[in-house]
Protein backbone atom coordinates (compact mmCIF):
# COMPACT_ATOMS: atom_id res chain seq x y z
CA UNK A 1 0.00 0.00 0.00
CA UNK A 2 1.40 3.72 -1.21
CA UNK A 3 0.73 5.91 1.96
CA UNK A 4 1.59 9.72 1.26
CA UNK A 5 1.73 12.35 3.45
CA UNK A 6 1.49 15.69 1.63
CA UNK A 7 4.07 17.98 2.62
CA UNK A 8 3.71 21.52 2.27
CA UNK A 9 5.86 22.88 5.22
CA UNK A 10 3.53 21.90 8.30
CA UNK A 11 4.95 20.97 11.67
CA UNK A 12 5.76 17.39 13.05
CA UNK A 13 5.12 15.46 10.80
CA UNK A 14 7.60 13.23 12.14
CA UNK A 15 4.91 11.49 14.33
CA UNK A 16 3.01 10.77 11.70
CA UNK A 17 5.12 9.24 9.83
CA UNK A 18 7.03 7.04 13.09
CA UNK A 19 2.68 5.98 13.97
CA UNK A 20 2.34 4.18 10.34
CA UNK A 21 5.71 2.59 10.67
CA UNK A 22 4.78 1.68 13.81
CA UNK A 23 2.19 -0.56 12.72
CA UNK A 24 3.98 -1.60 9.66
CA UNK A 25 3.72 0.56 6.82
CA UNK A 26 6.33 3.07 5.35
CA UNK A 27 4.67 6.55 4.70
CA UNK A 28 6.51 8.83 1.97
CA UNK A 29 6.24 12.24 2.70
CA UNK A 30 6.39 14.85 -0.59
CA UNK A 31 4.44 17.25 -2.28
CA UNK A 32 5.08 15.60 -6.03
CA UNK A 33 1.63 15.53 -7.53
CA UNK A 34 2.06 12.66 -9.48
CA UNK A 35 3.13 10.34 -6.25
CA UNK A 36 0.29 12.00 -4.24
CA UNK A 37 -2.08 11.21 -6.84
CA UNK A 38 -0.96 7.85 -7.70
CA UNK A 39 -1.10 6.63 -3.93
CA UNK A 40 -3.67 4.64 -2.08
CA UNK A 41 -4.14 6.70 0.79
CA UNK A 42 -3.30 10.50 1.37
CA UNK A 43 -2.51 11.42 4.70
CA UNK A 44 -3.07 16.00 4.98
CA UNK A 45 -1.54 17.06 8.33
CA UNK A 46 -1.23 20.22 9.77
CA UNK A 47 0.04 22.14 12.51
CA UNK A 48 0.47 25.95 13.17
CA UNK A 49 -1.55 28.64 11.85
CA UNK A 50 -4.46 28.47 9.16
CA UNK A 51 -3.92 31.63 6.87
CA UNK A 52 -0.23 30.50 6.52
CA UNK A 53 -0.86 27.10 5.92
CA UNK A 54 -3.34 27.53 2.87
CA UNK A 55 -0.83 30.36 1.64
CA UNK A 56 1.89 27.83 1.15
CA UNK A 57 -0.83 25.73 -0.03
CA UNK A 58 -2.02 27.78 -2.92
CA UNK A 59 2.02 28.57 -3.73
CA UNK A 60 2.29 24.80 -4.21
CA UNK A 61 -0.64 24.48 -6.33
CA UNK A 62 -2.46 22.00 -3.78
CA UNK A 63 -5.09 23.69 -2.79
CA UNK A 64 -6.61 22.51 -6.27
CA UNK A 65 -5.23 19.36 -6.32
CA UNK A 66 -6.52 18.17 -2.83
CA UNK A 67 -10.26 19.23 -3.68
CA UNK A 68 -9.72 16.73 -6.86
CA UNK A 69 -8.14 13.79 -4.81
CA UNK A 70 -10.17 10.46 -5.62
CA UNK A 71 -8.63 7.72 -2.92
CA UNK A 72 -8.99 8.28 0.42
CA UNK A 73 -7.85 11.19 2.11
CA UNK A 74 -7.40 11.82 6.07
CA UNK A 75 -7.17 15.64 7.09
CA UNK A 76 -5.74 15.28 10.95
CA UNK A 77 -5.86 18.53 13.04
CA UNK A 78 -5.31 21.72 10.68
CA UNK A 79 -5.68 19.82 7.74
CA UNK A 80 -8.93 19.18 8.90
CA UNK A 81 -10.04 22.51 9.42
CA UNK A 82 -8.72 23.26 6.39
CA UNK A 83 -10.68 21.31 4.06
CA UNK A 84 -13.55 23.29 5.96
CA UNK A 85 -15.47 26.38 3.99
CA UNK A 86 -13.11 28.70 6.09
CA UNK A 87 -11.29 29.83 8.57
CA UNK A 88 -12.11 32.04 11.78
CA UNK A 89 -7.99 31.70 12.08
CA UNK A 90 -6.23 34.70 9.51
CA UNK A 91 -9.63 34.94 8.05
CA UNK A 92 -8.99 32.28 5.77
CA UNK A 93 -11.24 30.72 2.83
CA UNK A 94 -10.29 26.93 3.34
CA UNK A 95 -10.15 24.03 0.32
CA UNK A 96 -14.40 23.85 1.01
CA UNK A 97 -14.47 20.28 0.87
CA UNK A 98 -16.64 20.11 4.19
CA UNK A 99 -19.23 22.24 4.36
CA UNK A 100 -18.84 24.02 7.41
CA UNK A 101 -17.01 26.89 8.73
CA UNK A 102 -14.63 27.28 11.30
CA UNK A 103 -14.68 29.41 14.57
CA UNK A 104 -12.68 29.92 17.95
CA UNK A 105 -13.61 28.82 20.77
CA UNK A 106 -15.27 31.15 23.26
CA UNK A 107 -13.04 32.43 26.29
CA UNK A 108 -15.64 30.30 28.86
CA UNK A 109 -13.40 27.53 28.61
CA UNK A 110 -9.21 27.71 28.65
CA UNK A 111 -7.70 28.12 25.17
CA UNK A 112 -6.22 26.15 23.38
CA UNK A 113 -7.92 22.89 24.59
CA UNK A 114 -5.33 20.49 25.65
CA UNK A 115 -5.46 17.07 26.58
CA UNK A 116 -7.41 13.59 25.99
CA UNK A 117 -11.49 13.77 25.50
CA UNK A 118 -14.08 11.32 24.67
CA UNK A 119 -15.69 10.98 21.47
CA UNK A 120 -18.87 9.96 20.78
CA UNK A 121 -21.80 9.85 18.74
CA UNK A 122 -19.32 8.02 15.51
CA UNK A 123 -20.24 7.20 12.14
CA UNK A 124 -18.51 5.60 9.37
CA UNK A 125 -15.77 2.78 9.02
CA UNK A 126 -13.20 5.30 10.39
CA UNK A 127 -14.23 4.49 14.14
CA UNK A 128 -15.14 0.61 13.25
CA UNK A 129 -14.48 -1.76 16.56
CA UNK A 130 -14.58 1.02 18.46
CA UNK A 131 -17.06 -0.08 21.24
CA UNK A 132 -16.72 1.83 24.70
CA UNK A 133 -15.96 5.52 25.34
CA UNK A 134 -12.72 5.97 24.39
CA UNK A 135 -10.41 9.14 24.45
CA UNK A 136 -8.33 11.05 21.87
CA UNK A 137 -5.84 13.75 22.01
CA UNK A 138 -6.76 17.35 20.74
CA UNK A 139 -4.85 20.20 20.78
CA UNK A 140 -6.59 23.34 19.65
CA UNK A 141 -8.04 26.90 19.64
CA UNK A 142 -10.43 26.41 16.81
CA UNK A 143 -12.79 24.24 15.89
CA UNK A 144 -15.69 22.84 13.53
CA UNK A 145 -18.93 22.88 14.41
CA UNK A 146 -21.52 20.04 14.17
CA UNK A 147 -22.52 19.68 10.97
CA UNK A 148 -24.44 17.25 8.18
CA UNK A 149 -20.61 16.20 7.43
CA UNK A 150 -19.83 15.35 11.67
CA UNK A 151 -19.13 11.47 12.12
CA UNK A 152 -17.98 12.50 15.80
CA UNK A 153 -18.72 14.51 18.53
CA UNK A 154 -16.89 15.87 21.09
CA UNK A 155 -17.55 18.40 24.16
CA UNK A 156 -15.55 21.47 25.35
CA UNK A 157 -17.82 24.07 26.56
CA UNK A 158 -20.24 23.05 24.09
CA UNK A 159 -20.71 20.10 21.12
CA UNK A 160 -18.26 20.09 18.29
CA UNK A 161 -16.97 18.15 15.38
CA UNK A 162 -14.35 15.73 16.44
CA UNK A 163 -14.43 13.98 12.99
CA UNK A 164 -16.25 14.98 9.89
CA UNK A 165 -16.31 12.93 6.11
CA UNK A 166 -17.56 13.36 3.04
CA UNK A 167 -17.38 11.00 -0.04
CA UNK A 168 -13.46 9.85 -0.17
CA UNK A 169 -12.58 12.35 2.61
CA UNK A 170 -12.16 12.31 6.16
CA UNK A 171 -10.83 15.02 8.75
CA UNK A 172 -10.24 14.20 12.32
CA UNK A 173 -9.64 17.15 14.83
CA UNK A 174 -7.74 15.07 17.32
CA UNK A 175 -3.99 13.51 16.84
CA UNK A 176 -4.67 10.01 16.01
CA UNK A 177 -0.70 9.21 15.86
CA UNK A 178 -0.81 10.88 19.52
CA UNK A 179 -3.90 9.04 20.60
CA UNK A 180 -2.12 5.56 21.94
CA UNK A 181 -3.95 2.16 21.32
CA UNK A 182 -7.59 3.93 19.94
CA UNK A 183 -5.40 6.26 17.42
CA UNK A 184 -3.77 3.44 15.80
CA UNK A 185 -7.12 1.52 15.56
CA UNK A 186 -8.22 5.01 13.79
CA UNK A 187 -5.16 4.82 11.30
CA UNK A 188 -5.74 1.08 10.81
CA UNK A 189 -9.61 1.55 9.91
CA UNK A 190 -8.46 4.47 7.43
CA UNK A 191 -6.18 2.01 5.62
CA UNK A 192 -8.97 -0.62 5.35
CA UNK A 193 -11.28 2.26 3.63
CA UNK B 1 -15.50 16.01 28.28
CA UNK B 2 -11.79 17.30 28.43
CA UNK B 3 -10.08 15.16 30.86
CA UNK B 4 -7.17 15.64 33.53
CA UNK B 5 -3.65 15.39 32.36
CA UNK B 6 -1.24 12.53 34.44
CA UNK B 7 2.31 13.51 33.22
CA UNK B 8 5.22 11.56 34.28
CA UNK B 9 8.17 13.92 33.82
CA UNK B 10 11.37 12.51 33.01
CA UNK B 11 14.87 13.82 34.32
CA UNK B 12 17.58 13.27 31.39
CA UNK B 13 21.41 14.42 31.63
CA UNK B 14 23.54 12.65 29.16
CA UNK B 15 21.00 10.75 27.36
CA UNK B 16 19.81 8.75 31.00
CA UNK B 17 16.84 9.16 33.29
CA UNK B 18 17.78 11.25 36.39
CA UNK B 19 15.82 12.65 39.26
CA UNK B 20 17.10 15.52 40.95
CA UNK B 21 15.83 15.63 44.61
CA UNK B 22 15.43 19.50 45.20
CA UNK B 23 17.20 19.70 42.06
CA UNK B 24 20.78 18.41 43.71
CA UNK B 25 20.96 14.85 44.86
CA UNK B 26 20.47 12.73 41.53
CA UNK B 27 20.09 9.26 41.34
CA UNK B 28 19.86 6.41 38.34
CA UNK B 29 16.31 5.91 36.92
CA UNK B 30 16.96 4.05 34.03
CA UNK B 31 16.85 4.54 30.12
CA UNK B 32 14.40 7.55 28.97
CA UNK B 33 13.10 5.60 25.65
CA UNK B 34 11.77 2.36 27.57
CA UNK B 35 10.99 4.44 30.54
CA UNK B 36 8.42 6.14 28.19
CA UNK B 37 7.22 3.21 26.46
CA UNK B 38 6.77 1.67 29.95
CA UNK B 39 4.67 5.49 31.17
CA UNK B 40 2.54 5.51 27.68
CA UNK B 41 1.73 1.39 28.07
CA UNK B 42 0.52 2.46 32.04
CA UNK B 43 -1.64 5.18 31.06
CA UNK B 44 0.57 8.40 31.50
CA UNK B 45 -0.85 11.09 29.41
CA UNK B 46 2.19 13.06 28.36
CA UNK B 47 5.38 12.90 29.17
CA UNK B 48 7.96 15.99 29.93
CA UNK B 49 11.58 15.56 28.85
CA UNK B 50 13.69 17.92 31.06
CA UNK B 51 17.68 17.94 29.72
CA UNK B 52 19.41 19.12 32.72
CA UNK B 53 23.60 18.39 31.05
CA UNK B 54 24.96 21.21 29.94
CA UNK B 55 27.71 19.99 27.75
CA UNK B 56 28.90 20.69 24.10
CA UNK B 57 27.03 18.16 22.74
CA UNK B 58 24.06 18.74 24.35
CA UNK B 59 21.97 19.37 21.35
CA UNK B 60 22.66 16.47 19.14
CA UNK B 61 22.16 14.04 22.19
CA UNK B 62 18.74 15.82 22.76
CA UNK B 63 17.51 15.55 19.30
CA UNK B 64 18.34 11.86 19.03
CA UNK B 65 16.87 11.23 22.00
CA UNK B 66 13.42 13.05 21.16
CA UNK B 67 13.86 11.36 17.35
CA UNK B 68 13.59 7.57 19.57
CA UNK B 69 11.12 8.62 21.62
CA UNK B 70 9.28 9.99 18.92
CA UNK B 71 9.44 6.47 17.02
CA UNK B 72 8.38 4.59 20.22
CA UNK B 73 5.97 6.23 21.77
CA UNK B 74 2.06 6.51 20.71
CA UNK B 75 1.10 9.77 23.20
CA UNK B 76 2.56 13.73 23.21
CA UNK B 77 5.31 14.72 25.09
CA UNK B 78 7.45 17.87 25.36
CA UNK B 79 11.35 18.52 25.57
CA UNK B 80 12.50 20.94 28.10
CA UNK B 81 15.79 22.40 29.06
CA UNK B 82 18.21 24.73 27.82
CA UNK B 83 16.05 25.76 24.93
CA UNK B 84 16.79 29.57 23.96
CA UNK B 85 16.33 30.09 20.33
CA UNK B 86 13.74 29.62 17.29
CA UNK B 87 16.65 26.79 15.73
CA UNK B 88 16.47 24.79 18.68
CA UNK B 89 12.98 24.52 19.00
CA UNK B 90 13.04 23.68 15.12
CA UNK B 91 15.06 21.14 15.29
CA UNK B 92 13.02 19.38 18.43
CA UNK B 93 10.22 19.53 16.69
CA UNK B 94 11.54 18.57 13.30
CA UNK B 95 12.96 15.22 15.44
CA UNK B 96 9.03 14.42 16.74
CA UNK B 97 8.72 16.73 19.95
CA UNK B 98 5.19 17.97 20.24
CA UNK B 99 5.61 20.83 22.42
CA UNK B 100 8.45 22.53 24.07
CA UNK B 101 8.85 23.82 27.71
CA UNK B 102 11.38 27.23 27.57
CA UNK B 103 12.23 28.56 31.16
CA UNK B 104 15.12 30.99 32.04
CA UNK B 105 15.50 32.08 28.13
CA UNK B 106 11.64 33.68 28.09
CA UNK B 107 12.63 35.90 31.54
CA UNK B 108 15.25 37.05 30.01
CA UNK B 109 13.99 37.65 26.56
CA UNK B 110 10.32 37.44 26.88
CA UNK B 111 10.33 38.04 23.18
CA UNK B 112 11.36 34.89 22.60
CA UNK B 113 7.79 33.81 23.76
CA UNK B 114 6.05 35.65 20.63
CA UNK B 115 8.85 34.57 17.82
CA UNK B 116 8.28 30.76 18.56
CA UNK B 117 4.25 31.58 19.00
CA UNK B 118 4.66 33.40 15.59
CA UNK B 119 6.70 30.26 13.98
CA UNK B 120 5.18 27.25 15.41
CA UNK B 121 1.98 28.41 16.85
CA UNK B 122 0.57 28.54 20.63
CA UNK B 123 0.15 25.08 20.92
CA UNK B 124 3.60 23.54 21.15
CA UNK B 125 5.12 26.31 23.27
CA UNK B 126 4.72 25.54 27.13
CA UNK B 127 6.44 28.64 29.34
CA UNK B 128 7.94 26.58 32.61
CA UNK B 129 7.73 28.65 35.44
CA UNK B 130 9.83 28.43 38.70
CA UNK B 131 8.84 30.40 41.88
CA UNK B 132 9.24 30.42 45.70
CA UNK B 133 7.80 32.66 48.41
CA UNK B 134 10.13 35.13 49.68
CA UNK B 135 8.95 38.04 52.01
CA UNK B 136 4.95 36.63 51.41
CA UNK B 137 5.62 36.88 47.69
CA UNK B 138 5.72 34.30 45.12
CA UNK B 139 8.94 35.46 43.25
CA UNK B 140 10.14 33.63 39.85
CA UNK B 141 13.40 31.97 40.04
CA UNK B 142 15.76 31.13 37.36
CA UNK B 143 18.63 28.12 36.72
CA UNK B 144 16.36 25.07 37.77
CA UNK B 145 14.79 27.46 40.98
CA UNK B 146 18.45 28.52 42.19
CA UNK B 147 18.86 32.43 41.14
CA UNK B 148 16.18 34.73 42.24
CA UNK B 149 14.41 37.16 39.63
CA UNK B 150 13.02 40.65 41.04
CA UNK B 151 9.55 39.65 38.83
CA UNK B 152 6.28 38.66 40.44
CA UNK B 153 4.69 34.46 39.82
CA UNK B 154 1.28 36.32 38.97
CA UNK B 155 2.72 38.98 36.53
CA UNK B 156 4.98 37.14 34.72
CA UNK B 157 2.34 34.17 34.29
CA UNK B 158 -0.26 37.12 33.04
CA UNK B 159 2.27 38.34 30.47
CA UNK B 160 3.42 34.76 29.18
CA UNK B 161 0.07 34.24 28.33
CA UNK B 162 -0.69 38.22 26.34
CA UNK B 163 2.61 36.80 24.28
CA UNK B 164 0.67 33.72 23.17
CA UNK B 165 2.33 30.62 25.29
CA UNK B 166 -0.01 27.84 25.07
CA UNK B 167 0.48 26.60 28.49
CA UNK B 168 2.17 27.35 31.82
CA UNK B 169 4.04 24.62 33.93
CA UNK B 170 4.08 26.15 37.51
CA UNK B 171 6.92 24.48 39.42
CA UNK B 172 6.86 25.84 43.58
CA UNK B 173 10.01 25.65 44.36
CA UNK B 174 8.56 25.57 48.29
CA UNK B 175 7.06 22.31 47.35
CA UNK B 176 9.43 20.53 44.80
CA UNK B 177 10.80 17.42 46.78
CA UNK B 178 8.78 17.71 49.34
CA UNK B 179 6.11 15.32 49.09
CA UNK B 180 3.60 17.29 50.80
CA UNK B 181 1.43 18.06 48.02
CA UNK B 182 1.53 21.08 45.54
CA UNK B 183 0.93 24.96 46.01
CA UNK B 184 -3.27 24.57 45.63
CA UNK B 185 -3.37 28.30 46.53
CA UNK B 186 -1.20 29.92 43.80
CA UNK B 187 -2.07 26.96 41.36
CA UNK B 188 -5.93 27.90 41.74
CA UNK B 189 -4.87 31.78 41.28
CA UNK B 190 -3.10 31.39 38.16
CA UNK B 191 -5.82 29.07 36.78
CA UNK B 192 -8.52 31.81 37.61
CA UNK B 193 -6.69 34.61 36.54
CA UNK B 194 -5.36 32.84 33.24
CA UNK B 195 -7.20 31.30 30.59
CA UNK B 196 -4.93 28.98 29.19
CA UNK B 197 -4.44 25.07 30.77
CA UNK B 198 -2.24 25.10 33.80
CA UNK B 199 0.15 21.96 34.86
CA UNK B 200 0.85 21.58 38.90
CA UNK B 201 4.56 20.86 39.33
CA UNK B 202 6.37 20.45 42.65
CA UNK B 203 5.06 18.23 45.89
CA UNK B 204 3.64 15.18 44.88
CA UNK B 205 4.04 12.52 47.29
CA UNK B 206 0.78 10.47 47.40
CA UNK B 207 -2.86 10.20 45.81
CA UNK B 208 -4.90 12.72 47.53
CA UNK B 209 -2.06 15.33 46.62
CA UNK B 210 -3.32 14.55 43.02
CA UNK B 211 -6.80 14.76 44.05
CA UNK B 212 -6.32 18.37 46.09
CA UNK B 213 -3.93 20.09 43.18
CA UNK B 214 -7.45 19.25 41.02
CA UNK B 215 -9.68 20.33 42.95
CA UNK B 216 -8.50 22.91 45.28
CA UNK B 217 -5.93 23.95 42.81
CA UNK B 218 -7.62 24.00 39.53
CA UNK B 219 -4.94 22.46 37.77
CA UNK B 220 -5.36 20.95 34.39
CA UNK B 221 -2.63 18.53 34.47
CA UNK B 222 0.01 17.13 37.34
CA UNK B 223 3.28 16.87 36.62
CA UNK B 224 5.23 14.84 39.19
CA UNK B 225 8.59 12.27 38.70
CA UNK B 226 9.89 10.36 41.70
CA UNK B 227 6.61 8.86 42.97
CA UNK B 228 6.22 7.21 39.63
CA UNK B 229 9.85 6.43 39.09
CA UNK B 230 10.19 4.68 42.21
CA UNK B 231 6.26 2.96 42.08
CA UNK B 232 5.46 4.75 44.87
CA UNK B 233 1.67 5.58 42.74
CA UNK B 234 1.19 3.52 40.09
CA UNK B 235 -0.51 5.55 37.32
CA UNK B 236 -4.02 3.27 37.05
CA UNK B 237 -4.41 3.42 40.57
CA UNK B 238 -4.12 6.61 40.84
CA UNK B 239 -6.35 7.22 37.53
CA UNK B 240 -9.01 4.93 39.44
CA UNK B 241 -9.12 6.88 42.81
CA UNK B 242 -9.07 10.41 40.53
CA UNK B 243 -12.28 8.99 39.23
CA UNK B 244 -14.21 7.53 42.20
CA UNK B 245 -13.42 11.20 43.58
CA UNK B 246 -15.36 12.56 40.48
CA UNK B 247 -12.32 13.79 38.52
CA UNK B 248 -12.59 13.16 34.89
CA UNK B 249 -9.62 11.16 33.95
CA UNK B 250 -8.37 8.67 30.80
CA UNK B 251 -9.32 5.55 31.71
Amino acid sequence: MRIVIINYGAGNIQSIKFAFKRLGYDALLTDDVEEIKNADKVIFPGVGEASSAMKMLRQSGLDTLIPQLKQPVLGICLGMQLMCNSSEEGDTKGLGIFDCDVVRFSNKVKVPQIGWNAITALKTNLFKDIVKTEYIYMVHSYYAPLCKETIATAEYGIPYSAALAKDNFYGVQFHPEKSSTVGEQILKNFLQL
Amino acid sequence: MLTKRIIPCLDIKNGRTVKGINFVDLRDAGDPVELAEIYAREGADELVFLDISATEEKRRTLADLVYHVAEKVNIPFTVGGGISSVEDVDVLLHNGADKVSINSSAVKNPQLINDLVAKFGSQCIVVAIDAKVIDGEWIVHLVGGKVPTEIKLFDWAKEVEERGAGEILFTSMNHDGTKNGFANEALAKLSSELNIPIIASGGAGNMQHFTDTFIKGKADAALAASVFHFKEIEINDLKKELRSKGIPVRL
